[in-house]
């Protein structure tokens, strides 16, 4: 069992504090995303963690053991690193046996773990390969091996997908989370992507300036986002974001652009407050091309600026109250650019936003 | 026209060509002819070596030269053996003393922040800009007062001295090129600080390594000017002073002194060979995406 437990843990650099107190608690076997901006603090998190950096205020526990000062080795953990950092004078074979080999296990026990994780990640053609004549998929193959060939009680993974290229990076989406599933351990994983921190996590934990903002399940941090930043950073593409005020029970924005209050913020919004209005492309689509909406929105003319076929759907950039939003079209048809359609706002979809805080009301 | 245009390119690419090999040539042997003569006036008698014009092409080679200088005192001999010796004990010794030193050094330069760094490090480059002659004199004066003149140990400490600089500097480099990364991952996987640069760093950087030891094994070796102050007997003199020995009043033996020559160069160029091999195998970091 490894649950790890951060308790108001900081990190300074001499004035500069970078991590702010953050407290987490994840339980065993839990795969937990932390994502963030670049500079907000996950790799420090991870790094320490790990033991790769002090820890200068609060506690970090390990399966119920307290390791604020405890080495690296002694913590019982692996970590991948986003450049792999593969031992570049040592075989696969090598590379993969190395933690067991310092341990000072016996040759044949070695032999066989190697097999092992070489069979659950197919190295076993490479094995005797310098990293160097590996391709970059092979050699994060090496990384996670290392990593998974002494079991671990908390797996730490950094950027790991970073490196590869896109089709790779969904490739070795999959079969991380395939691994997670045969190898059941904790894993902790830092990425700035949050394409991967929603398809990997059993729980996603957003950074930003070494605070968490917030944590939930990918379903609970893209549906109720707590502020707008979590609103554009979680989802691609963004939340579209309307600053406008509440006007005799209207939202009025630029340019005249009204929609009615959304029944869920009907008692949370006060007359004349200062909001921001929140929604999705997929809740904003046009006539003939969308899908049932629960609280449609009355008719908005837009001419389509830029249209983006996907294939099964079209993104529709359009102008609003002055401000570049993106819009969805199912069932796609070309589009010209310039062309003027009809489109509704799911108002029960929306996000109230208060334009001071930028924390959500609901 | 297309025709003509193509052909015209040819012809420049051609004599282009022709022009590197030339000029490579002439610098080639512009580097190697001192040598090939050293080597060739070895082998023969002085009256050739003395000929005017020179003669190049040998008209008679035998090994008079090598059997006068391990010959006895009075036939022209000199204590080869003792000064090899000495040479190698003074250059293996300080050498080895100066990467330790150099490792130590360069892997704090290439690792770790500390106060007043960048001001070392300009430092320790700036003592490469004193010329090693002048400090001939006070050397002089510190190791004669110190006891040391005409000894290993002096010799050892002055050579040290003037690698150490150098070694740090150039395993400095090499370290930096190894990512943080290595002896992290080599941590995590349950090596000490210690194992992890023993079994991760040092083995990536060794090519560094060895670089750096050639470099400071050869100016041990070969460094005259103060090894001729600061030796005396035959106890403590190394190879470039010993070629002194066949310099007499009115004249000088040129055949021995090549010969002697030759003994220096032939272990040099060994050691090179040996070690070239190994910063050709060395330098390339695959573990981590370049």
């Amino acid at each position: 069992m490894a649950q790890v437990l951060l308790e108001n843990v900081t990190k300074n650099y001499g004035k500069l504090e970078v991590v702010h107190g953050i407290s987490l608690d994840i339980a065993h076997n839990e795969f937990v995303v932390l994502v963030g901006p670049s500079g907000c603090g996950k790799s420090t998190t991870l790094r320490m963690i790990a033991g790769l950096e002090e820890i200068s205020a609060g506690d970090i526990s390990i399966g119920g053991q307290i390791v604020n000062d405890m080495p690296p080795r002694d913590r019982n953990i692996s970590m991948v690193f986003q450049n792999y950092a593969l031992y570049p004078h040592m075989t696969v074979r090598e590379n993969l046996g190395f933690s067991l080999q310092i341990a000072g296990k016996p040759p044949a026990e070695i032999a066989r773990a190697v097999g092992e994780a070489a069979g659950i990640l197919s190295l076993d053609d490479y094995l005797d390969r310098k990293p160097s004549e590996l391709s970059g998929g092979q050699r994060q193959r090496v990384a996670m091996g290392r990593a998974i060939v002494r079991h671990p009680d908390v797996f730490l993974f950094d950027e790991p997908l970073s490196n590869l290229d896109a089709k790779l990076r969904a490739q070795m989406r999959v079969e991380i989370k395939k691994l997670h599933q045969k190898i059941q351990t904790t894993v902790i994983y830092v990425t700035h992507d949050q394409v991967e921190a929603m398809t990997l996590a059993d729980r996603i934990v957003i950074m930003r300036d070494g605070n968490v903002e917030q944590q939930g399940t990918p379903n609970e941090v893209f549906e109720r986002p707590v502020n707008t930043f979590v609103a554009t950073f979680i989802g691609s593409p963004p939340m579209n974001l309307l600053p406008g005020r509440v006007t005799g029970g209207a939202l009025v924005f630029a340019r005249g652009f009204t929609v009615p209050v959304p029944h869920n913020f009907a008692e949370l919004v006060a007359e004349g407050q200062e909001i921001v209005l929140g929604f999705r492309a997929d809740n904003m689509m046009p006539e003939g091309h969308a899908l049932n909406m629960d609280e449609a929105s009355p008719a908005i003319e837009m001419a389509v600026i830029v249209s983006e076929p996907l294939g099964t759907e079209t993104l529709l950039y359009t102008e609003l109250a002055g401000q570049e939003v993106q819009a969805k079209m199912l069932k796609p048809r070309p589009v010209a650019d310039g062309e003027v359609l009809t489109f509704h706002l799911d108002l029960a979809q929306c996000h109230l936003f208060d334009a001071k805080t930028q924390n959500n009301l609901r | 026209m297309a025709m003509d245009i193509n052909q015209q390119h040819r012809f420049k690419t051609r004599i282009g060509a022709a022009l590197r090999h030339i000029t490579l040539f002439i610098a080639m042997s512009i580097i190697c002819i001192p040598g090939l003569w050293i080597v060739l006036n070895s082998f023969r008698p002085t009256v050739d070596i003395m000929a005017k014009p020179p003669v190049w092409v040998p008209r008679g080679l035998n090994l008079d030269n090598y059997r006068a200088m391990f010959g006895g005192a009075g036939e022209g001999g000199v204590p080869v053996v003792q000064y090899f010796t000495n040479s190698l004990i003074i250059s293996v010794t300080s050498t080895v003393i100066a990467i330790l030193i150099g490792m130590a050094g360069g892997y704090a330069f290439a690792r770790y922040r500390f106060r007043g760094k960048s001001a070392i490090f300009i430092g320790l480059l700036l003592t490469r800009a004193v010329p090693g002659v002048a400090l001939s004199l006070p050397l002089f004066i510190v190791m004669a007062k110190t006891g040391l003149i005409d000894t290993h140990v002096g010799l050892i400490m002055v050579y040290v001295a003037m690698n150490v600089p150098f070694t740090i500097w150039l395993i400095d480099g090499f370290f930096r090129q190894v990512p943080p990364d290595l002896a992290e991952a080599a941590e995590i996987d349950g090596c000490t600080r210690w194992q992890a640069f023993w079994k991760v760093e040092f083995p990536v950087a060794k090519s560094g390594v060895a670089s750096a030891g050639i470099f400071a094994f050869l100016t041990s070796w070969n460094e005259y000017a103060l090894a001729s102050q600061l030796t005396r007997s035959t106890f403590s003199k190394t190879m470039p002073v010993g070629l002194r020995d066949f310099t007499s009043e009115f004249t000088i033996n040129w055949g021995g002194m090549c010969a002697l020559a030759v003994l220096m160069i032939i272990p040099a160029l060994i050691l090179t060979f040996l070690v070239q091999k190994h910063l050709i195998a060395g330098l390339t970091f695959g573990g981590v995406k370049g």
